[in-house]
């Protein structure tokens, strides 16, 4: 019978390669090598919330009508009998309460696409605090970017959808930012509302670009993610034998075509139990939109309380001055721009450009695979936790008045604390962060030259007690000492010879003091000439001087556990 | 082929040796057969599991009642079920297949060379050299023998203008009637009565008593159909409330607004334009749950707390013959977030007809 399988196996190979020459790409794929590390798995939990989200979409799709012509509700739910609401928000009732199943997919729906989000943002993480971001990756950050930026705008046009009470807010919310911008605000708003807030087209509209717009967006990015991933090969983490110029790691088939392909099951396994045990986004109990009533405490997807958090937090006055002001009759809010378009448009553009902005300060010119231990750069992870500070402190904002009630605070004391937290906690954060990194690059330093702590104590002949320090295995020791040692940028003078400025030294300028900002301050590694230096320090260095001291050591342990086991025998014969 | 500037070492220390891949160290299931078939019979009992998990989610399907649909709880346990099931035939194979691969695949680590993502020079130069050439053959490359400029120059006005024609009438019909002024009109008018949200029950003076607040719609809105009702009730809902005359400051201009401590504002925030919905009676504070704007309902709801800047739009009322609640007029400014040309247009007259019929 396997004769039989796999003279099968070979025609159907053999009738597909010569109409595709596929050979040459499984020869190609079937043992690419992957390097192993949990935290590259982040990108996949997005990509398989991804395929979760297309799969449970589908789904949907079959039940909701995007629609925002006027029933009256005669399904089951006793509750909302004879209510008036939109076909939208009756199709998500009755996909929920009489398609079996269908509660469950709209929850699993709901869930992956929070995941989704988180899962990018923290793979956003790991590649911003390693370095993968740097050349040849630039580019594919800038996709990475992308597929964030259309993530956000999936989950609100799906979120949107039902037009129940919070959702309807959620939307009259955005109508409120979009006629804050100057000039062409209003006709945004008729434009994506087809006239006035609410209307009848604003379902349709969002149903367009979440079922088709923005998914096609994404899976072309994801596509185009993936293909550059395949290109530049992965990035490992330092180690012994791992360079620039190689990739240490396990081939894609078997290994990673099962410990991926398993993973993805699992994440799936996880939302869908996560998705029967924990209800959300019950619309049922908001009931349909409305634009009269709103309770308190309720809250967008997480996603989103960034924005918000913003928008409570500015302030109408500040010191007394109006942050909406009138010029010749014409009206500015900066209590709406600053807060929802200029901060997260200043923070989205940090984010993309961050890689070329390194890049200046670097002056590296190089392809660079092997990742960075985050504290071998101080200043991009402080940079990156100063910005995580912020964002956190925009989320937490956003959530104030559920703070406020679990923690039995005045709202307006987390208000106006966070008003100033603002402006000192990242800062202080970058500060904390930096110095954090630079200890423990010092603590690197101090390992390769004087060894681990042993906990071992040894008192010499001359009566000095010293602690015996165990050496590195060089596998250590070069983890350690091997990380490149960036110094601030020399750049040529302004005047030549003849006294003439020369061209493009204003730019230059700048890429040293940004230079300087980086890379001024720095532990450098341990030098060969410190190592050696440490090595033969009082004629034996940290590993001869070790080892001596941790076989004095040990003798002396055994002496001493030799004769208590004579006294024990002696004490024991006695009795 | 790689440059030496473009791929650097890993820029050791001079002196330190790179020691190379550490040893790999067997595992259990590599060197003992007892581990090795321990291992594949738990693979094995999970991909089991996964089964039962299908079972599971099936059985659920089939077998547990919803009812008719009406109970949320029994509706919420069925689902509950399925997903129970789907989530062990996930697992079971999730698990099932990393096991598999972490405990009998290989671990022993490989390794590959990487190549510069630069291409040759030679194959650059081919591009480049094809490119000209094509340019050539088109004859809008400068080495060409004839420029074509007009060619060039016609063609890229074409491309940049066609767009209109798509676009033009696409965006064009996607506003509506793109009349603004809209914004600056609601329901109320002279004469129109102050009626309950949501069942549309008249308003008399005598049943607000002191401390109380109303939800407030224009009479007429729940005769309206459903689209237009939506997009007037964005605009026009009001809250009413009864304080003591007493504690109220009165605001210039607007003495005769209100009727014996009754008192009517718009009740869509002057910040992003969420209903300002939450009233707390001891402190006449008006508070806007969604980025908590508070107005003081006491001093002309000016604001008090929050992102708002503007107080809220007062409705001026008056009480009719009948001892019935009515408007004296619109709003005289539009309600709700403010926007770039809130202050110029028609100004409130029109909407003083319109409002009346």
């Amino acid at each position: 019978m396997g004769a039989k399988v796999n003279s099968a196996a070979a025609g159907t190979a053999n009738y597909v390669d010569e109409r595709t020459s596929i050979g040459g790409f499984v020869k190609f794929f079937a043992r690419k090598l992957f390097p192993d590390h949990w935290s590259f798995m982040l990108g996949e939990i997005a990509l398989y919330a991804f395929i979760i989200l297309l799969l449970s979409g589908v789904f949907l799709t079959a039940f909701f009508v995007p629609s925002m012509t006027e029933v009256h509700y005669e399904g089951p739910y006793e509750t909302m009998h004879g209510v008036a609401m939109t076909e939208a928000f009756a199709s998500t009732l009755k996909t929920s309460f009489e398609v079996p199943g269908g509660l469950l997919i709209r929850q699993i729906h709901h869930w992956s696409a929070l995941l989704f989000v988180a899962a990018i943002m923290t793979h956003m993480c790991r590649v911003f605090f390693t370095g993968a971001f740097r050349k040849p990756r630039e580019l594919n950050w800038l996709i990475g970017f992308s597929l964030m930026v259309l993530a956000l705008a999936a989950g609100f046009t799906g979120y949107s959808l039902p037009d129940d009470v919070l959702s309807g807010n959620g939307l009259r919310i955005i109508d409120g930012v979009i006629k804050g911008i100057p000039l062409i605000g209003t006709y945004i708003s008729y434009w994506l509302f087809g006239g006035e807030y609410p209307g009848v087209d604003i379902i349709p509209r969002l149903f367009t670009a979440h079922i088709l717009i923005v998914p096609a967006l994404i899976l072309a990015l994801i596509g185009l993610h993936l293909f550059l991933v395949f290109l530049h090969k992965h990035t490992q983490y330092p180690g012994g034998g791992k360079t620039h110029k190689n990739v240490v790691g396990l081939p894609l088939f078997p290994v990673y075509t099962a410990k991926a392909g398993g993973f993805f099951f699992v994440v799936f396994a996880i939302v869908a139990l996560v998705a029967s045990v924990f209800t959300i986004n019950p619309v049922w109990n908001y009931g349909p939109y409305d634009p009269s009533p709103v309770s308190a405490g309720t809250q967008p997807d997480w996603y989103i309380l960034f924005v918000d958090g913003a928008l409570r937090l500015m302030p109408g006055w500040l010191f007394g001055l109006p942050l909406e002001w009138e010029i010749l009759g014409y009206t500015i809010s900066w209590n709406i721009l600053i807060p929802s378009l200029i901060i997260p448009g200043i923070f989205f553009a940090i984010i993309a450009l961050y890689p070329w902005i390194e890049a200046w300060a670097t002056g590296d010119k190089g392809e660079r695979h092997v990742l960075d231990r985050p504290r071998n750069v101080p200043v991009r992870t402080g940079i990156g936790v100063a910005m995580i500070m912020f964002y956190v402190l925009l989320v937490i904002e956003g959530s104030n008045d559920i703070v406020a009630s679990l923690f039995h605070l005045s709202l307006n004391d987390i208000t106006i604390f966070l008003q100033w937290a603002i402006f000192i906690i990242p800062p202080l954060s970058f500060w904390i962060t930096k110095r954090i990194c630079m200890g423990l690059q010092r603590k690197d330093r101090e390992l390769v030259l004087h060894g681990h702590e042993s906990g071992t104590i040894v008192r010499h002949e001359n009566g000095e007690y010293i602690e015996v320090h165990t050496p590195l295995d060089e596998q250590e020791v070069w983890l350690r000492v091997n990380y490149p040692n960036h110094k601030p940028l020399e750049i040529a003078d302004e005047f030549n010879d003849r006294g003439v400025r020369r061209k493009g030294y204003k730019w230059d300028r700048f890429k040293q003091k940004l230079s300087r900002f980086y890379y001024e301050e720095r532990v450098e590694p341990v030098t060969w000439e410190e190592y050696q230096e440490a090595l033969h320090h009082h004629d034996h260095g940290p590993s001869a001087q070790g080892e001596a001291e941790a076989a004095e050591a040990q003798q002396a342990d055994a002496q001493l556990t030799n004769e208590w086991d004579k006294q024990d025998k002696a004490g024991a014969a006695d009795k | 082929m790689s440059t030496p500037e473009n791929t650097p070492e890993n820029e050791p220390q001079e002196g330190f040796v790179d020691p190379g891949l550490a040893d790999h160290r067997p595992r259990r299931a590599d060197v003992e057969p007892k581990a090795n078939k321990r291992a594949e019979r738990q693979v094995a009992a999970l991909f089991g599991l996964s089964v039962v998990g299908t079972v599971i989610a099936l059985w659920a399907y089939f077998t547990k009642d919803a009812g008719d649909g009406g109970d949320v709880a029994t509706i919420q346990s069925v689902n509950m079920w399925i997903g129970l099931g789907i989530a062990l035939a996930m697992a079971g194979i999730g698990f099932g297949a990393i096991h598999w691969a972490k405990t009998l695949m290989r671990d022993h680590e490989m390794v590959e060379e990487r190549h510069e993502l630069r291409s040759s020079d030679e194959a650059r130069e081919g591009a480049i050299q094809n490119l000209k050439d094509g340019a050539e053959d088109s004859g809008i490359g400068s080495t060409g023998t004839k420029r074509r400029s007009v060619l060039k120059g016609s063609l890229i006005t074409a491309v940049a203008i066609a767009p209109l024609a798509v676009l033009v009438p696409q965006i064009g019909n996607m506003g509506g009637d793109w009349n603004i002024s809209k914004f600056r009109h609601t329901l109320w008018g002279p004469g129109v009565r102050l009626a309950r949200d949501p069942d549309g029950e008249l308003i008399k003076a005598s049943d607000v008593t002191m401390g109380s607040v109303f939800h407030v719609i224009p009479e007429g809105l729940n005769d309206l159909d459903h689209h237009h009702k939506m997009v007037e009730k964005a605009k026009a809902v009001v809250l009413l409330v009864r304080l003591d005359p007493a504690d109220m400051k009165p605001v210039a201009g607007r003495e005769d607004w209100s009727f014996d401590g009754i008192i009517a504002y718009s009740k869509i925030c002057t910040h992003v334009g969420c209903p300002v919905a939450l009233y707390e009676q001891q402190t006449h504070h008006l508070l806007c749950p969604c980025h908590q704007s508070t107005f003081d309902v006491a001093d002309g709801a000016k604001v008090v707390f929050g992102p708002a800047k503007r107080p809220l739009p007062q409705l001026p009322i008056a009480v009719d013959d009948e001892g019935y609640i009515v408007a004296q007029n619109d709003f005289d400014e539009p309600i709700g977030a403010s926007y770039w040309d809130r202050l110029k247009g028609d100004g409130s007259s029109a909407d003083v007809e319109e409002g009346s019929h």
